[in-house]
Formats: C-alpha cells, structure tokens, sequence
C-alpha cells in the first residue's frame, strides 16, 4: 500500500515561472488493485506518478510505501525501492535505442549482480508471456508500436515489483492494441501486482479492470469513483 | 561474485553504449589515437636519443686540448702531448687528426677522421652508411678527394661503418694519416687536437688547470663538458619536438574540456532512464567510468603501438626533418627500442585519467537529479 499525504511539488520555485504541479494531494493507494488517474493534460497526473513511484521528491508531504515513511530517504535507498518495488511503463516507452528488445528488458535488472544467463531466461520467458518472444533479438526502433509496448511491460516486470506504473500507456496504441494493454493489466492485477496508471483514455478509464478512478485538475484531487 | 556479475553486466551496457554511438566515438577514439600518438613518439625519440648519446660517448676520451689563437680553434704541436704526458695523473697523450671535407659532386659535407686501423694501409677509407649510399651506382669503389693544391686523391673504400649509430657517423670518413695531411696540406708535427686518459677523472679539474699553466695558448674540454654539449644538443632536438609536445597536449586538453562540458540530449534522456528502472547514480558513474576507460585505454594502447613502431622501425620518419641537422648525408638510424617505463607513466596518468574524469563528470551532473527531471528535459 502506498499513503501521501498533503504532497506539494513546485517547479522552478522562487522563479517568475514558479508553479505547484502537485497541490496538496493526500490518497491512499490500495494493493492488488488497478487505479486510473484521469485528467487533462496539464493537470499533475504525470507528476503524481513520478512522486508515487519515487521518481522524484515532493516539495513537502509524506509518502508511505507499505508503512515504511520513504520522503526523507537518501537516494540511493530510493534507487533500491525503485528497482525492487515498481516497474515503470512510460508514454514515450523509453526503450533504449540501438540495444535489442532482449537487452532492453534485462536493463533494470543489472545492478543486481544477478547472473547474466539467468537474467536473460527471465527476459526472454517475460517476452514470451507477452508474445513477442521472435522479436528478442531485434533493435527497439524496428518494433512496432504494440510490440515496443509490450517490450516495455516486459521490462517493468523483469524484477518482479510489487507496483506496475503506467504513464499515458495507450497514448499511442489504436482501440484494438490498447484493450489488450488492459487485459494484460487485468492479469497482473490477478497475479497480486498493484497497477497505477495516468491516462485519459475512455479504453482504459471505462475498462471494467479499473478498480478506482481518480479525477485530478490543476493539481488537485477533485473525484474518486471506487469500483469496486 | 555478485561484485564481479556487476561490473560485468554493467561494462556490457559501457561498451554497448559506446557502440551504439559508433560514428561519434570512432572520431573520438581517433583523435585520441592521434594525440597518444604524437605524445608517445616525442617521449619514445627524447629517451632513444638520450641513450644513444651515451652510447656514443661511452669511450670518449676524460679531456680534449685544443690551441687557440686569436680565440679561433687552430692547429696544435704535437710536441705539446710531451709536455702534457709529464703532469702527474695523465695516463696517456696522444694527437687526433680530424676535419671537415665538402665534397661538391654531391653537394655533401664530410667529417674526416685519421684512424689507427688504418694507420698501414694508406690509399684506404672506412666510410659511415650516409656516405656509402650516395656513392654512384656501379663505382669502383674509390672516392676522388680534391686535395688543397687542387690535385686529386683517390682513396679505395675498405668497409663501411656498422649502423649501430648512424645518426653521428652516417657522413664518417676514416683514413690513414698521410692522406689526411696530404689532402690538407697539414704539416708534419701539428694535429687537430690532443686526447688525454686519466688515472682518476676526480683530478681532471686539477690536470686542465695544470695544462693551461704550462701551456697557455691551450684550452682543455673534459668529457663532462662534452656531455653536455650533447646533451644539449639533443635536447634542442627534443626541444624542437617539444613544442609539438606541449601543442599536442593543449589539443587533448581541448578534447577532454569538449567531452566534460557535453552530454547529449539523448544520452541524458538514458541517464534518467536508467536511474528511473532502479540504477544508483554509483552505478551510473560506473558505467560512464568503463565507457571512458575503454575509449581511453584503446586509445592509449594503440597510439603507444603506432608511435613504437613509428619511432623503432620507421625511423621516426615523420620527425625526419627535426633530426636532419645540417648535414647534407641524411641519418637513416635504427634507434634502439627503449622504453621509460616512468614516462610512460606519466603519459598514462596525463591522458587515460584526465580523460575518463572528464567522462564521467557531466555524467555525475546528470546522474544526481531526479530521474523524472532528467527524462523531463
């Protein structure tokens, strides 16, 4: 379970363009459950996320991951809670290009120490549980955008974290590819993970996958329709 | 284990990275080949040089004595070695005949030089590589020497000198006393200069002082003097090259600023990414560490192998007209390969080490910023 509360995050403070991206926020995220941040651009989704996921600091506010208070963590703990404990699905999908699909899965998992053989089963059994295991071997920029995706799910779950973070995910996908992006969420879900996605996507904000639904605006919170 | 997996998967991804940019660090591996290069031949021809000169001087002679006259080097009395051989502490007097000799039909100076091994055998010459080389094909064997009175000697070449060290005896000519006085119309009873062994060079100081007492019109050189008459005169040899040197390391210097200040909106982007899937900025700054070792090691690796051979079988044939010196009969010397391990050292430490820093530095800015700012930018 992850808490925050009252999270502040302010871009270029004490600057003419300083503005609160994140104003306020306080939400408890429940595990083994899918929650959709849904707003229009602009409205600190993306931002949310980041804070969530330990990818970058709030301004001021508390965050709770499992119990454990991670604000005032120095970085290379957050590093470690990062690379243990969520996998991360960005809009751009952020593949590294010119390395293979293979290679690219197995990135998050380097640090480790981990045999390379054994990371390379696991990458490889993770591009075959999303179809793509023909694609191993071929540089990122000659995927498609479906395979690029899965590619990418593949990769947050190469350390098998408990949380799955997904920004903008079916920003680029048609209807067909991006019900598919849910159904694969639905099974994670089932599997025990605690899936956070950022999108306003009908496909993915109406899918009967989503557990909670949080609508944000200029930073802050303004509904939260539990399904479930 | 776990440590050494690390860094190796960690090293996959460096090197990975490297090839990915396979233009821009093929440049860059270039130029600092180039710079490795230019650097190492200079120190690879300053230490040869230097040995050489000591190998040259090995069996110079503790002091020479030459008359003046009028301050000018002029011929000295051989009954001046008598006078001389009875000072306390000189072992042995004895006079030397050299010179200088133009030889107009190939535009080339001579150094002449009596020698005792051909002391019988006049009509006879030892010449240096440089001399024997510009001989005309299909000669005789002789070299006509146009003497002072305008006649002609022709003396029969016996041997040529062994290359051991060309660079002072390409242009050698080595021949018998009389054909030496008769070239030069040199009168019996004067030599160039007198050469004196000593029991104990401590007492050389007390000896040139004793010799110039007894003979005021003389000037004694010692053999230190010599040395460093040589010294410096390969020391201006580096000196010349150490002007290529110093312009050298300022171009590395400009490299290694241009890659500390640079960082590629792309390679930023993968910064972020990387610290966003989990990776510390230690290990970051790792990566970035085996990306500049393994540039910077190759690079260094292969300049000091091109600039060996350059230098040890090539001759240094790029730096051929800094060591040309003013003869005419160009030196084409083997300098034996020598390494200084401490200059070597030193080169290492003055390239791969500024480098991999400057590598890692714009990295380490990077690296220490959230990784959501970073993918942001």
């Amino acid at each position: 379970m992850i808490e925050i509360k009252n999270i502040r995050k302010v871009f270029n403070a004490g600057k003419t363009n300083e503005f609160a991206a994140i104003d306020g926020v306080s939400l408890q995220v429940d595990s083994d459950r899918i929650t959709v941040f849904k707003g229009p651009s602009g409205s600190g989704k993306t931002t949310l996320l980041s804070i969530l996921g330990c990818m970058v600091r709030p301004t001021s506010g508390r965050i709770e991951v499992n119990g454990r208070e991670i604000t005032s963590l120095p970085e290379r703990f957050l590093a470690e809670i990062r690379r243990s404990g969520f996998g991360f699905i960005f809009q751009q999908y952020n593949l590294i290009r010119g390395m293979t699909a293979l290679e690219n899965v197995m990135i998050p998992s380097y640090p480790t120490g981990e045999r390379r053989s054994s990371l390379k089963k696991r990458a490889v059994e993770l591009l075959v549980l999303f179809n793509v295991p023909h694609k191993a071997g071929s540089r990122v920029e000659e995927l498609s955008g479906g395979e690029a995706q899965r590619v990418t799910i593949a990769r947050a779950l190469m350390n098998n974290p408990r949380f799955v973070i997904a920004d903008e995910p079916t920003a680029h996908l048609d209807t067909k590819l991006s019900r598919e992006f849910m159904d694969i969420m639905l099974g994670l879900k089932t599997e025990g993970k605690t899936i956070l996605i950022a999108s306003h996507d009908p496909v993915v904000c109406d899918s009967i996958a989503v557990d909670r639904l949080v609508g944000m605006r200029d930073g802050r919170i303004t509904t939260v329709d539990d399904r479930r | 284990m776990t440590f050494i997996q690390k860094q190796r998967n960690i090293l996959d991804v460096a090197l990975c990275s490297l090839l990915r940019r396979k233009g821009k660090n093929l440049s860059l591996v270039a130029a600092y080949v180039f710079v490795i290069f230019l650097l190492s031949s200079v120190m690879f021809i300053t230490d040869a040089l230097k040995r050489e000169a000591s190998f040259v001087l090995k069996d110079a002679p503790e002091m020479i004595v030459q008359r003046l006259v009028a301050g000018r080097h002029e011929l000295v009395p051989t009954a001046y070695a008598k006078v001389i051989g009875k000072i306390r502490g000189v072992q042995s007097v004895s006079p030397r005949l050299w010179g200088y000799y133009y030889d107009a039909t190939n535009g080339a100076n001579y150094t002449l030089i009596v020698h005792q091994d051909l002391i019988t055998s006049p009509g006879s010459i030892m010449v240096g590589r440089g001399v024997a080389r510009h001989l005309p094909a299909g000669g005789n064997g002789t070299i006509p020497f146009k003497a002072c009175d305008g006649s002609y000697l022709f003396l029969e070449i016996r041997s040529v000198l062994p290359s051991e060290s060309e660079l002072v005896s390409a242009d050698l000519v080595l021949m018998s006393e009389p054909d030496f006085r008769r070239l030069f119309q040199m009168p019996e009873g004067y030599a160039t200069d007198l050469v004196l062994r000593v029991r104990n060079v401590r007492e050389l100081s007390t000896i040139a002082a004793k010799v110039v007492q007894l003979l005021p019109d003389t000037r004694p050189v010692s053999r230190d003097e010599i040395l460093r008459t040589y010294d410096a005169v390969f020391s201006w040899r580096s000196g010349l090259v150490i002007v290529i040197f110093a312009g050298t390391l300022s171009a590395f210097l400009i490299l290694a600023w241009d890659k500390a200040t640079g960082l590629s909106a792309e390679e930023k982007r993968e910064i972020g990414l990387l610290k966003a899937v989990g990776w510390e900025t230690s290990d970051v700054l790792l990566m970035k560490f085996w990306e500049g070792m393994a540039v910077s090691l190759v690079s260094f690796l292969t300049g000091i192998i091109l600039a060996y051979v350059h230098i040890f079988f090539t001759s240094a044939s790029l730096f051929k007209p800094a060591l040309k010196g003013w003869a005419v009969l160009y030196p084409d010397f083997r300098l034996t390969p020598f390494i200084d391990g401490q200059h070597a050292a030193t080169l290492f430490f003055l390239t791969v080490v500024p480098y991999t820093a400057a590598t890692i530095v714009p990295s380490w800015r990077t690296a220490t910023m959230d990784p959501d700012s970073v993918m942001r930018s």
